[in-house]
């Protein structure tokens, strides 16, 4: 409970710092627009990192549910499955939240022997970082799904006169 | 500038196949592929690319001008959709004009040839290449940076001029080349013979016929008709293109226009607009040898983004002045189209609106009640030509529930759909998700806070890439095209019951006439006679 307190109270070191963490995961030149601009149309990656980030850390601080927390996930994770990382490095930023947590309040759980709460808090955040990994993978099929459905949508009248188009049975139309 | 490109699925576009350069005679002609180490470049691919910049720096002015005034200000830098999507710096346009000002520099300049890298040059290296084309086919040439920058500096054109100078060393992309050979042979990207162009027509009619139940009879390659009216072939083939095309059927059945098809110039879009101003040449040469050769007086132009930019851009220098037509005069209305004083071809937009404006059209906006629309204004079309007001009027013409997305990212400000220039390629979709990401996100915006279900535009690229990057982005948007909407909202002389849309969906706005309860065989002519 006090380590929740102690959350509460460094909340916007904390996110600022998890901000920069995954700004820095870009190069240093998008890093830098990342962060100065603020309006959501120019810059919607970087909005996006400032949104979610605060989502997740009130989700983490309220205790992860799956429901709940996978919305956040998904705006954040959405982006980086199609950008030019690897899987580990599209993740890497929920596992930087514990680093961060530790940097910022690290001494404080030391002086208060909040190292219990901590190993609490952690297993939690590995949860996020669990639900994250389905998110990610729901990302990427769905990146497959669509290149097929694309190339079908392409030739679309073709493929109907061709009689090869099939129809998932249950997806028509009622009373077609 | 020294990070390299890595080639990996889904960040690269196929290579040009050596059969579709050797069909519009390219060059070097053969299988390669970008991950190999090998290119396979020419012998003398140096001399080659000196050679093309100097002749280039000669021919086009502002390619000179835009090598030397660029001040890098920075002003361009985060307007890129490909850089804002991305991330990848070498997208901010500044940058990526770099990539061949430096080598300008290196090679051309005397600063630059001494001092290298002091003054901003570098040499010309087989890695140099391989950046071009990996980064020149990350800009689809929407000249959204070109509005930011004070100078004026059209990235485009400097992208155009890359990708014609790789071209000489044959490193062209497949999904243009392909396009650009059966274009040239046939009349369309996909090849599609007379034959198989007109049966893709009529199995549209058909549907026309089930669904809105009139019987529409049009012409292919009608000599002495009044009209040719030009589309891209994705219309055709393509969904949701093609309840654009049964749009298109619809509004001329609507008004008795005199007009015809061709089975050549079967093509609005020209992929040699992203190959060489020679190929743009060649491929656009076609509509008018076809507007010739059947007699009409004028073009009637469909929804295409580039076809437009090239025709009200090039056409004149390219293949004008078409003498052989006439100023187009809007049949119905007698409206004169000045601003086609010298092309002789007019948008569908322009045609559409002033029959709306002058009241030849019988609507009913209701048929289109269950969507909230929304406009997606192809670069081509807005920053190109500047036709901003008439997509607009038309939809809240022929819908009642419109809304517009953030200004920022619309009319002369739009951001790109992140596949135009050739990039829609199935094999690019992962690319083309970050390019397309500041487009989605303000349609995001206004489906979250307007319930904004249809994306309307006026673009085949458009149509043929917004439903996966929606499906992506946005689930639970759909897309359509501007005449799409016309038609839904059209009541046709002798028409039934309209109870499914073009889709052969039921049609949610679709209201059974008060009579017809209990008489199974009601008749639809009824409710026009009000």
């Amino acid at each position: 409970m006090k380590l929740k307190t102690l959350l509460a109270k460094h909340k916007s070191a904390i996110v600022k710092q998890w901000i920069n963490s995954i700004v820095e995961t870009y190069p240093s030149e998008t890093a830098k627009f990342l962060k100065s601009k603020k309006d959501q149309f120019s810059n919607p990656v970087g909005h996006t990192i400032m949104a979610e980030t605060n989502n997740l850390f009130e989700q983490v601080m309220e205790g992860i549910d799956r429901e709940k927390v996978t919305p956040f996930l998904d705006r954040l994770i959405r982006v980086r499955a199609i950008q030019d990382f690897t899987p580990s490095q599209a993740l890497s930023f929920v596992f930087s939240l514990k680093y961060v947590i530790r940097r910022v309040v690290g001494s404080e759980i030391d002086t208060e022997a909040l190292d219990q709460e901590l190993v609490d808090l952690e297993a939690s955040i590995d949860y996020m970082a669990l639900v994250a990994f389905d998110v990610f993978m729901g990302c990427r099929e769905q990146l497959y799904d669509l290149k097929v459905k694309e190339i079908h949508s392409n030739a679309y009248s073709l493929l109907r006169r061709a009689k090869i188009l099939v129809e998932q049975p249950g997806e028509e139309p009622e009373n077609a | 500038m020294d990070t390299k490109p890595e080639f990996k699925p889904g960040n690269y576009l196929y290579a040009a196949k050596a059969s579709a350069l050797e069909t519009v005679g390219l060059p070097n002609p053969r299988d390669w592929n970008p991950t190999d180490d090998d290119w396979k470049l020419p012998a003398d691919w140096k001399g080659v690319v000196r050679e093309g910049i100097a002749q280039r720096l000669e021919r086009f002015r502002t390619f000179k001008l835009f090598m030397d005034i660029c001040v890098r200000c920075g002003a361009c830098a985060d307007k890129c959709h490909f850089f804002i999507g991305s991330g990848d710096p070498k997208n901010m346009p500044v940058l990526r004009a770099e990539l061949i000002r430096s080598i300008y520099r290196g090679e051309f300049k005397t600063a630059g040839k001494i001092l290298g890298r002091l003054a901003g040059g570098r040499k010309l290296t087989e890695e140099v290449i391989k950046e071009w084309f990996y980064y020149f086919f990350q800009c689809t040439e929407c000249r959204r940076c070109s509005v930011f920058c004070p100078y004026g500096i059209d990235t485009a054109e400097i992208t155009i001029i890359a990708r014609e100078i790789i071209n000489l060393l044959g490193c062209n992309i497949d999904w243009i080349a392909s396009p650009v050979a059966n274009c040239f042979m046939t009349g369309n990207h996909l090849g599609l013979k007379p034959h198989t162009f007109k049966e893709n027509a009529e199995y549209l009619l058909d549907d026309i016929e089930e669904y809105v139940g009139v019987k529409i009879e049009p012409s292919f390659n009608r000599k002495g008709a009044e009209i040719l009216f030009v589309t891209p072939s994705g219309d055709i083939f393509a969904e949701p293109g093609i309840f654009t095309f049964m749009g298109y059927l619809m509004l001329f059945e609507h008004i008795g226009l005199d007009y015809t098809w061709s089975t050549y110039a079967s093509e609005g879009g020209n992929f040699g607009f992203f190959t060489s101003h020679e190929m743009m040449k060649r491929l656009n040469a076609k509509m008018y040898a076809e507007a010739e050769r059947l007699g009409v007086k004028w073009i009637l132009g469909g929804e295409c983004g580039h076809m437009w930019r090239v025709v009200h851009q090039y056409m004149n220098t390219l293949n004008g002045p078409p003498d052989f037509l006439d100023q187009p005069v809007n049949p119905i209305t007698g409206t004169r189209f000045d601003n086609a004083a010298s092309t002789k071809m007019v948008h569908i937009s322009e045609f559409t609106a002033d029959l709306i404006k002058n009241n030849k059209l019988k609507l009913d906006p209701s048929q289109n009640d269950h969507y909230t629309v929304t406009f997606h204004d192809s670069c081509n079309t807005s920053r190109g030509m500047g036709l901003l007001e008439e997509p607009r009027y038309i939809i809240n013409n022929v819908c009642n529930n419109f809304v517009d997305m953030a200004p920022q990212t619309i009319r002369e400000n739009t951001f790109c759909c992140g596949s135009g220039s050739g990039l829609n390629a199935g094999e690019y979709l992962e690319m083309r998700l970050r390019g397309g990401l500041p487009r989605a996100n303000a349609v995001k915006r206004v489906a979250e806070d307007k319930g904004v279900n249809m994306l309307s535009c006026v673009c085949a690229i458009d149509r043929a890439v917004f439903p996966a990057l929606m499906d992506y982005w946005v689930p639970g948007t759909d897309v359509c095209g501007v005449t799409e909407l016309v038609a839904n909202a059209l009541v046709m002389e002798g028409q039934g019951e309209r109870e499914y849309n073009l889709r052969g969906e039921e049609n949610p706005s679709y209201v059974p006439p008060p009579e017809s309860e209990g008489e199974a065989e009601g008749e639809a002519g009824e409710e026009g006679e009000e």
